[in-house]
């Protein structure tokens, strides 16, 4: 199976282990993520105004280029995932901003009303691979381990066009936690918000917020918290080691279960968990501080 | 600051596609609400504050820049109000005005982390900037 997708500004730097043990997971369940061309950033957070056009054509671009290769368009990244989501909702049902949008892409021949299907590396696991399969391709179970699924906001809200799972129960993590041999661990924490972009002017904000988070995912037994979000990932992994929990991507904790994770990737990078994966000049730079 | 914007609350309701009529007050959105403690006026004094016209005031409040846009009160709002369509319109209404950024490229060095995902700077421009 090929799938189209899309990874987004800050899996291709900040994120690479979400992005590259997403790859290879898919890879080893028999999935190709084949990358598009000439993406462009999805800007992060969803244009909740009918007025705001143009930062909606870089989602259509790529719903549109889906479109035209498989119908498909998978995402990673919970951010990515929010907003290609909810514009390709809006191409299908709001009149106004379709026809604007259209109007804007006429130039580049694109007509698009939504027809592409948007979906979350989740839902490619439980719909699409199916968890059985997922289970059955397991090579090395996560025994012993107590996991938290942090969703966020991203992933289920507004629940009526995300329609990933209940926002308020959801399940989809729990039940790839439990496929890939781990015990999981639901907390009341595990869908409200870290403090997202308010990080970057105040830090105190999100970290308050992820401490409420973290204690009480392990006021509940986990020993690790995993999360599709690279800026989720931050706020939490900023008090982890104070609270005394893990915070992992989602997909490096798959690759690890499928046995496609290189234990000497993880030997280099201390813990393994979210250090960078390349060795590009500036991740190195970055591990010396 | 003057209290001089021209803004008017049909303008608001009309570009966040949101009926404040259809509040009923019961404050869950505020009682949800991730950054309640940061804000001057918290959710539903926006929507309340929008259906008397007085946008002035939310326009020349901070409580406009501290929404986490987590749509936790979009969710949860039995009335499907959408209060953080309301913040958001008025928070535009403010940085579209010439000079109404509320980031600057300059402060970036100084507020910038080595580990700060792209997805930070990139939404927070996309909030606070026209």
């Amino acid at each position: 199976m090929v799938y189209s997708y899309f990874p987004g500004c800050t899996l291709k730097n900040k994120a690479r282990d979400l992005d590259l043990y997403g790859r290879r997971a898919a890879q080893a369940l028999g999935v190709t993520l084949e990358e598009i061309p000439e993406w462009q950033c999805c800007g992060g957070v969803y244009p909740m105004n009918e007025d705001e056009i143009a930062v909606r054509l870089s989602s259509v671009r790529a719903l549109n280029y889906a479109k035209e290769n498989g119908g498909t368009l998978v995402t990673i990244c919970s951010a990515c995932h929010n907003v290609i989501k909810q514009v390709n909702n809006d191409m299908a049902a709001d009149g106004t901003i379709s026809t604007h949008a259209n109007n804007y892409l006429k130039q580049d021949g694109i007509e698009y009303h939504g027809e592409a299907r948007e979906i979350h590396y989740l839902e490619l696991l439980r719909d699409e691979i199916g968890y059985d399969k997922v289970r059955a391709a397991v090579k090395n179970p996560l025994k012993g381990r107590k996991i938290g699924a942090y969703y966020g906001c991203l992933l289920l809200r507004p629940s009526n066009v995300m329609k990933m799972d209940d926002a308020e129960h959801p399940t989809i993590m729990e039940d790839l936690i439990e496929a890939m041999g781990a015990e999981k661990v639901v907390y009341a924490m595990r869908n409200e918000c870290c403090g997202g972009y308010q990080t970057l002017e105040d830090k105190e904000v999100p970290a308050k917020r992820a401490r409420m988070i973290l204690e009480n995912a392990k006021d509940n037994g986990a020993d690790t918290v995993i999360t599709a979000c690279p800026l989720c990932y931050y706020n939490l992994k900023k008090q982890a080691e104070a609270e005394g929990v893990r915070v992992v991507y989602f997909t490096e904790l798959l690759a690890q279960a499928l046995g496609v994770k290189d234990e000497n990737e993880s030997a280099a990078a201390g813990d393994g968990d979210g250090a960078p994966a390349c060795k590009c000049p500036m991740a190195a730079k970055e591990e010396t501080k | 600051m003057t209290a001089d914007y021209d803004v008017t609350a049909e303008e608001i309701e009309q570009i966040s596609g949101v009926n404040p009529l259809r509040c009923m007050r019961c404050g869950r959105c505020s009682a949800t609400c991730p950054a309640y403690d940061e804000m001057e006026y918290h959710p539903h004094q926006f929507v309340a504050m929008v259906e008397r016209g007085e946008i002035d005031k939310l326009m020349e409040s901070q409580s406009i820049y501290k929404c986490m846009s987590c749509m936790a009160c979009i969710e949860r709002c039995p009335r499907q109000v959408k209060p953080a369509r309301l913040i958001e319109a008025i928070r535009l209404a403010v940085v579209r005005k010439q000079g109404g950024n509320h980031l600057c490229p300059d402060d970036v060095p100084a507020l910038y982390d080595p580990d700060l995902p792209q997805q930070a700077l990139v939404s927070a421009y996309r909030k606070f900037t026209k």
